[in-house]
Order: structure tokens, then sequence, then C-alpha cells
């Protein structure tokens, strides 16, 4: 073949010819098209029933959204304005429903001129969960944390400042015959004294002491009842302090089921089974019909009190489950490490077991969250005005009589911004650990 | 030589029960159960002394009371005669009615959704994101209250369907009705009824036609003997195939055995379908959904099939890409190799979250109580409480049956574990 010159064969090239453009079907939008919506048959088809299904849903929503009515003072005026642009009743959303009655769907029947308090109560505990949020602020934060739930309880609440302040003395009691029992004596006793000393104050010295105080210095902000509390208010107020107060209660049970007792062991598997296997409505009930039977005659305490309660005891027992899934996750050599060290059991777990543990069960925790703040929406059923209970009463008015998918919007909306928001967190927070742990 | 004795035993002193690590499990667990039982007796003590304050008693014997209401759906036979405890039954069924239904249904949505997620379709894809997003964050009270009040506020009223040209028309050729007291379904009816006491329609000229348990109990009955003669099929066709390595055609026989048989008993019966229709201002005949299992059924399975959807999501990614090129490269076929090498990985990832998701929505559909589905929680733990004043006993059983069901649900998930875990060395 090496014969082969430039004049025997009849023609070859001796410039190079320009690029040219990729066909039109292998680049951009037309190639990502084909690829990615148009692959097959089965794609095809797929795609053309979605693209149906978002053009119903969209041709439903948007141009009832777009004429929709947000300065009205009842449903039959924002109709009235619907039909002088020439629209049907339900061509156009009333949202003036909202700009009528936000108050009432975020703060529910509290008065409007404290609406500072709860926004307050908010902030304050924005600042306190701070410090368990962001690793690098200063530890000393810590202690506004937990003086958090006082604070917020008496800014939601009001009353006398001294019933917080005498409550939260006796912690503060616990905490030093602790240290001072358990220094000088043992640290059995000094647990047992953390424990009966803060009992013996709060049954018969709190009340003396806190009354007495507002006696001699009178501090106390204007009373809100329980009933007053309602709308989204209700519900973080139900979520927030169910999530916390269940958290370290769920972690006992789940140390509890993993025990090598047989008695702790049996007792924490029948508590958080029957929990868990009653749904939550049925136990709301119960908190509505049967506490009183359960407690000492002639006791009687606030329904929202008992919802707390109760949506805490349930919550327990879910982070039980999510926390005993991060305790068996863990490598026994953990466990036999703390062993091998000498560490007793309370500080092989505060030591090394539990903070990895917990770690890992924070993507569980926060689910279990998201499942909880959902369901406050079932206090309505006994009869808190939660967001759909106050939703209910605003369409028991005579001015906003009929109206439905404006609120349900609205809900929607909310629940979805804030569990979406959740979510993505948790997601970030399970990344996170598995890029940590690889 | 020296003797082999025990070292001396230190005595037993108190404190051991304290620092001795033998010991103290010991002094632990009893002063638990001390304080457990100390705790249960106080309860206990609270309540007889409530109870006796408010003149009551702890009897179950209001079970056998006459209820005097009336239940709107009933699967078995019931009147305001018969007792508590019968109405307390007709709501278990109503409860496993709608989670049955809303198993499936939320299974096959699921399922659908999940691998139409995975989907190399954008538009698909996201479409479906959006659907398992909106459904997971949005309360579940809130989707049953929205679909039943569009139900209810938006279909057309019965009497839309009137007139030489009505407003709103049946659908599928005049089978079903959608209005906004329930939907109407076709059901089927038989000439021949066995049992022949319910007489069911006289329309459009046809013979009268009835349909009672017999007639459906000689179905199942055909339709299982039919299941189990194909198993005996499939069986056979397998042992020959290992011992002259020649499988037999299988598919005729089963399709044989399985449509002859209730074929002829079908026949016999003389079946026809029941189509509702109009009568004065509703509709008659045919089946009767109402709006609250409706509104229930929907939003309980599009809500749990948000959850399922993500489950198999994750169970299919489980399986590595390894584990199919592996089979390819053994010469397996697709479907081969999905059936043996993929499903069995991604279902034991996928069959344990499945059944928890199950067991949430029979729990969750308590909330029948937003929309008047007559429920278990309906029935014996709202009218009958309310009726005969019998909180405690009334909550008690109804604990009692939630309780029991998710124990049973949950010791099968448990068996299937145990069943299908990787043996570790």
């Amino acid at each position: 073949m090496s014969e082969i010159h430039a004049h025997t064969v009849s023609h070859v090239r001796d410039t190079m010819l320009p690029q040219q453009a990729p066909p039109i079907t292998e680049t951009g939008v037309v190639k990502w098209i084909r690829e990615n919506l148009f692959s097959s048959w089965l794609n095809a088809i797929l795609t053309i029933i979605s693209i149906y299904v978002i053009y119903r849903l969209l041709a439903g929503i948007v141009p009832w959204f777009f004429h929709s009515v947000w300065s009205a003072e009842s449903l039959s005026e924002c109709r009235d304005v619907l039909a002088a642009k020439g629209l049907g009743a339900h061509d156009g959303a009333c949202f003036s429903v909202l700009t009528a009655r936000w108050h009432q769907m975020v703060f529910g029947y509290y008065p409007s001129d404290l609406y500072w308090r709860p926004l307050l109560a908010l902030a304050v505990f924005f600042v306190g969960i701070a410090p368990i949020l962001f690793a690098n602020l200063p530890r000393k934060m810590l202690l506004i944390t937990m003086s958090v739930p006082f604070i917020c309880f008496w800014l939601l609440w009001g009353g006398s400042i001294w019933f917080p302040l005498t409550t939260a003395l006796g912690f503060v009691l616990g905490y030093v015959a602790m240290n001072f029992v358990g220094k000088s004596i043992s640290p059995l006793a000094g647990v047992i004294a953390a424990i009966v000393v803060p009992l013996l104050y709060w049954i018969f010295v709190a009340g003396a002491l806190s009354n007495g105080l507002q006696d001699v210095i009178p501090l106390d902000i204007e009373t809100v009842q329980s009933r007053k509390f309602g709308g989204f208010m209700l519900s973080v107020i139900i979520g927030l302090s169910a999530i916390i107060l269940s958290l370290p209660l769920g972690i006992l049970l789940a140390l509890a089921r993993q025990s090598d007792l047989f008695i702790i062991k049996t007792s924490a598997v029948i508590f958080i089974e029957v929990i868990r296997g009653v749904p939550l409505i049925v136990w709301l009930f119960t908190a509505q019909l049967l506490l009183n039977y359960f407690l000492p005659p002639g006791s009687n305490f606030d329904l929202t009190l008992r919802v707390i309660i109760m949506v805490t005891l349930f919550a327990s027992a879910y982070i039980a489950e999510v926390v005993r899934g991060g305790l068996a996750a863990l490598p026994k050599g953990q466990y036999e490490g703390g062993d091998s060290l000498g560490l007793d059991y309370w500080q092989s777990m505060q030591l090394i077991i539990l903070p990895q543990a917990l770690k890992i069960s924070i993507p569980g925790i926060v689910n279990t969250f998201i499942g909880l703040f959902k369901d406050t929406t079932l206090v309505v059923f006994i009869g808190l005005f939660d967001p759909l209970g106050i939703a209910g009463a605003i369409r028991a008015t005579t001015e906003w009589n009929g109206i439905y998918w404006e609120l349900f919007a609205f809900i929607g909306l909310m629940f979805f911004i804030a569990c979406f928001s959740m979510g993505r967190y948790s997601l970030y927070l399970e990344n996170k650990l598995q890029r940590e742990n690889r | 030589m020296s003797t082999l004795t025990d070292p001396p035993k230190p005595a037993f002193r108190l404190s051991q029960l304290i620092y001795d690590t033998r010991y103290r499990s010991i002094t632990i667990q009893v002063v638990a159960l001390i304080l457990i039982i100390a705790a249960l007796y106080w309860l206990a003590n609270n309540t007889v002394s409530n109870l006796a304050a408010l003149g009551k008693d702890f009897d179950f014997g209001f079970l056998s009371q006459p209820a005097g209401y009336d239940i709107n759906q009933m699967l078995i036979e019931y009147d305001n005669q018969m007792s508590h405890g019968r109405a307390a039954l007709v709501g278990i069924m109503n409860t496993l009615l709608v989670a049955f239904l809303g198993c499936i249904a939320a299974t096959i949505i699921g399922v659908f959704v999940g691998v139409l997620r995975l989907s190399k379709n954008w538009v698909v894809s996201r479409l479906m994101a959006v659907y398992v997003e909106g459904f997971r964050n949005v309360p579940l009270l809130l989707w049953i209250i929205l679909i039943f009040a569009i139900m209810s506020e938006a279909m057309p009223q019965p009497r839309d369907f009137r007139g030489a040209e009505p407003a709103a028309s049946m659908i599928l050729g005049d089978s079903f009705a959608i209005t906004n007291r329930g939907v109407y379904l076709p059901r089927l009816g038989f000439t021949n009824s066995l049992s022949g006491d319910e007489v069911v329609a006289s329309q459009d000229g046809l013979t009268p036609v009835a349909s009672g348990g017999l007639d459906w109990l000689l179905i199942l009955a055909t339709l299982g003997i039919s299941i189990i003669a194909m198993r005996f099929v499939t069986n056979r066709a397998n042992l020959v195939q290992q011992s002259t390595g020649v499988r037999p055609n299988t598919l005729w026989k089963n399709l044989a055995i399985f449509f002859v048989p209730i074929g002829i008993v079908l026949f016999f019966l003389g079946v026809v379908i029941v189509r509702p229709f109009l009568q004065g201002f509703n509709f008659t005949e045919g089946t009767h959904l109402r709006n609250s299992l409706i509104a229930l059924w929907l939003a309980l399975s599009l809500y749990t099939g948000a959850f399922i959807a993500e489950i198999v999501r994750s169970g299919i990614l489980a399986v590595s890409n390894g584990q199919s090129e592996a089979a390819f490269a053994l010469g397996m076929q697709p479907s081969k190799t999905m059936k043996l090498v993929i499903l069995p990985q991604a279902m034991r990832v996928i069959i344990p979250p499945l059944i928890s998701q199950f067991l949430n929505l029979t729990k969750n559909s308590s909330l029948a109580i937003a929309v008047g589905y007559m429920d278990v929680r309906a029935t014996l733990g709202g009218i009958s409480i309310s009726q005969t004043g019998r909180e405690l006993e009334g909550m008690l059983l109804l604990g009692g049956f939630y309780l029991a069901l998710s124990l049973i649900i949950s010791s099968g998930m448990n068996y299937y574990n145990t069943r299908t875990k990787l043996e570790e060395r």
C-alpha cells in the first residue's frame, strides 16, 4: 500500500474542514427531551399522561388563585366582587378570609393586645435551642436553655412570676442536694437526695413560698386561660413541649429496653408496645374521658396540659424505638470498650454509648417530630382549637359560612412548609452523618 | 499432697446489695418492681374510689344490652335492637374493611409511584416527587377532610342525573354514578340464587335477582379449589422438570382449571350485573359506597402510599448494581434476574417497613371520626360509651382491640424477619 501516492489517487483533501455543529437531535433541549422524555414508547406515553395531569391541576388552581379576592369582609361580599368581574362563585379564591382572620389562625383566641407574648416566647425558645444546634456557641448559654421552659411558660400563660421561679428553684435545690450529699455521704445517697429533696420542696414549700412572695412583691402579668390558646400557636406549643419532654423519657425507655435486668426490660417493653399499639386519638380520648378516674378524687387539671402529657407519653414510646435503633446500630466493641476501661454503666452510657447512638438517631428523632407535629391536628376532636378547629369555628360564623378550600389551602401550606423544611434538615443530617462515618 | 478446698466464703453483708454487681441487679429490680406495683396500686385505688364516688361499677354487662342506635354501613346483619357488643363487632368489621381496602390501594399506589420516581423520565419523576412530598408533609386529617369536602361539595347531586339533558351523567356505560351522596357501583345478582331471601332488583324488565351469603360462599369455595388444583399442577410440572429436564406446558391447563369451574358455577347461578339506577330522588340498587368510606379510603391510601413509595424506592436502590450485572453474566434473562435475584433482596428491605406502614394505616383509620365513618371507635368508643356512660370499660376494650390488632401484625412481621434474616457468622 505504500506505493499509493498523492498522484495515484484521484482526490486528496489538503485542507481541514471546519468543525460542524452536532446534529440538532444530539444537542441542547432537543437531545435532553429525546433522552429524558421520549426515549421509548412507554416513556412517551408516561410523559404525555403526566403533562396532561399537570395541565389539569394547573388549569384548576392557577385561575382560581389569580382571580383571588384579598379584601372583603364576608364570603357574600367576596362573591359579589367576583360577580362584578363576571366570574362565578367558585372561579376565584376568597383569600380575604385570611386577611380578615389570620390572627385567629395563628393565635386562636389569645387576647390580641398580648400577641407579643407568644412571639417573645418563640424568640426565647430559639435563643435557648441555639447552643444545642450549634456546638461552637459558648457552653454557658446552656444555662439560658435550662431556664427557657420556665420563661416560656410564664410568657404564655401569664400570672405571677413567682410560680415558675419557685418551681425552678426545686431543680436548683435538687442539684445542690445531689452535690452536697453526694460528696459528703455517698453518690447513691446523693441521687436519692436529688429526688427526695425537690419533691418534698414542691409538695410542702413551693406553693406557700410562691404565694408569700407574691403577697410581698406582686410581680405578675395578665393570666391567659389555656382554652384561649389556638391556631398554629397551639400546634407549636403541644408539638415542641411534647418533643422536648419526651426526649429524656424516650432515652430512658430505650436504655431500659436494652437492659439486662428482666423486670425493667419487661416493663419498658410493655409500656412501649401498649403506647405504640393504640392510635393517638384513643389516647387523646383517654386523656379527656379517663384521666380523672386515675388521679386522686377531686383533682382536676387543664385539658391542654392533659393533652401535652398524653402526647409526651405517646412520643416518648416512638422516640424510645428510634433511640433503640441507634443503640443497636453501635458495634458491640463500643460497649465492651467501655467495660474494659472500668467504667460503670452510667459512665459508659454517658461518655461512650449515648453520644454515638443519639447522633445516629437524630434523623429519626426529627422524623418522629414531623409526625408528631402533624398529629397535633387530632386535638380538634377533644375540643381544642388547633388550626382545623379554628377553621371550623371560622366557617361557623355568619360572615364566612361555606368557605372551605381557602382555609384548607392555607393550613396545608403552613404544615407543608414546616414539615418539608424539617424533613430536608433531617436529610441533610443523614447525609452529613454518612460522610462523617465513612 | 494438699487437699483442695474452696476458699472460705466471705459472709454476706447487707452493703453487698448495693456495691456488689452480683447482687445489685437484684436490688434494682426489686426496688423497680415495688415502685411499679405501688404506682399501679395508686392508679387502681384512685380509679376504685372515683368510680365509687360516681356510683358506677366496673362491669362489661353493657355489651349485651340493646344498643338502640343505627349504623349506616354494616357488613354483618345489625339493627338497633341488637346489643352493644354486636354494634362493636359491626364497627370492628368496618375498621377492618377500610384498613384492608386502604392497604391494598396504598400498596398499589406506593409501588407505582416508587418505581416511577426512579424513572429516567424527568417529568414523571418530578411529578411523583411532588406527590410524595405533598402528601407526606401535610396532616392526614387535612387530606381526609379535604377529600370529604370535595366529594360532598363538588360532586353533582343525584337529581342532576335526571331529565332529558342531565347536568351530570353516569360513567362507564351507565354503570357508575358519582354523586355528592357517595358512589354507586354495579353489583352481581343471581337469578337462581341459593339463599334467595334478599331480593335485589327487578330492573328493566329483568327477572328478579337475589344475592346472598351462600352464593358468595359457593363462588369463593370454587375459586379456592381451583387455586389449589393449579398449585398441584405447577408442583407436578416442577417434579417432571426435575426428573426429566423438560418442563411440561402448564399455561393452558391452569387457565382451564381456573376459568371453567367458576364459569359453570356462575352460569348455574344465573349471574347478572345489577346496575344502580335513579329512582325518586336517589339511586337505588347497586352497591353504595358512602362519602365517608370513599374519603377515608382515598385519603388513607394516598397518604400511606406516599410513604410506601419511599420505602419501595429505597428498597430498589438498596440492591447494588453488581447483583443484576452478576446475574446477567451468568446468562439469566431479565425477567428471571428480577424474580430470582433483585426482588428477593429488595423484599427483605421493603417488607418490614411496609408492614409497619400497614399498621400505621390501620391505626390511622381511627381518624374516621372526622367524616363520621362508623368504625369501631365511633360505635364502641363513641356512641356506646356516651349512651351507657361506661367510659372505662369501653376505652379499655377499644384500646385492647387496637393493641391486639397491632400485636398480631407485628408478630407476623417478626416471623418474616427471622425467616429472611441473613445468616451472619
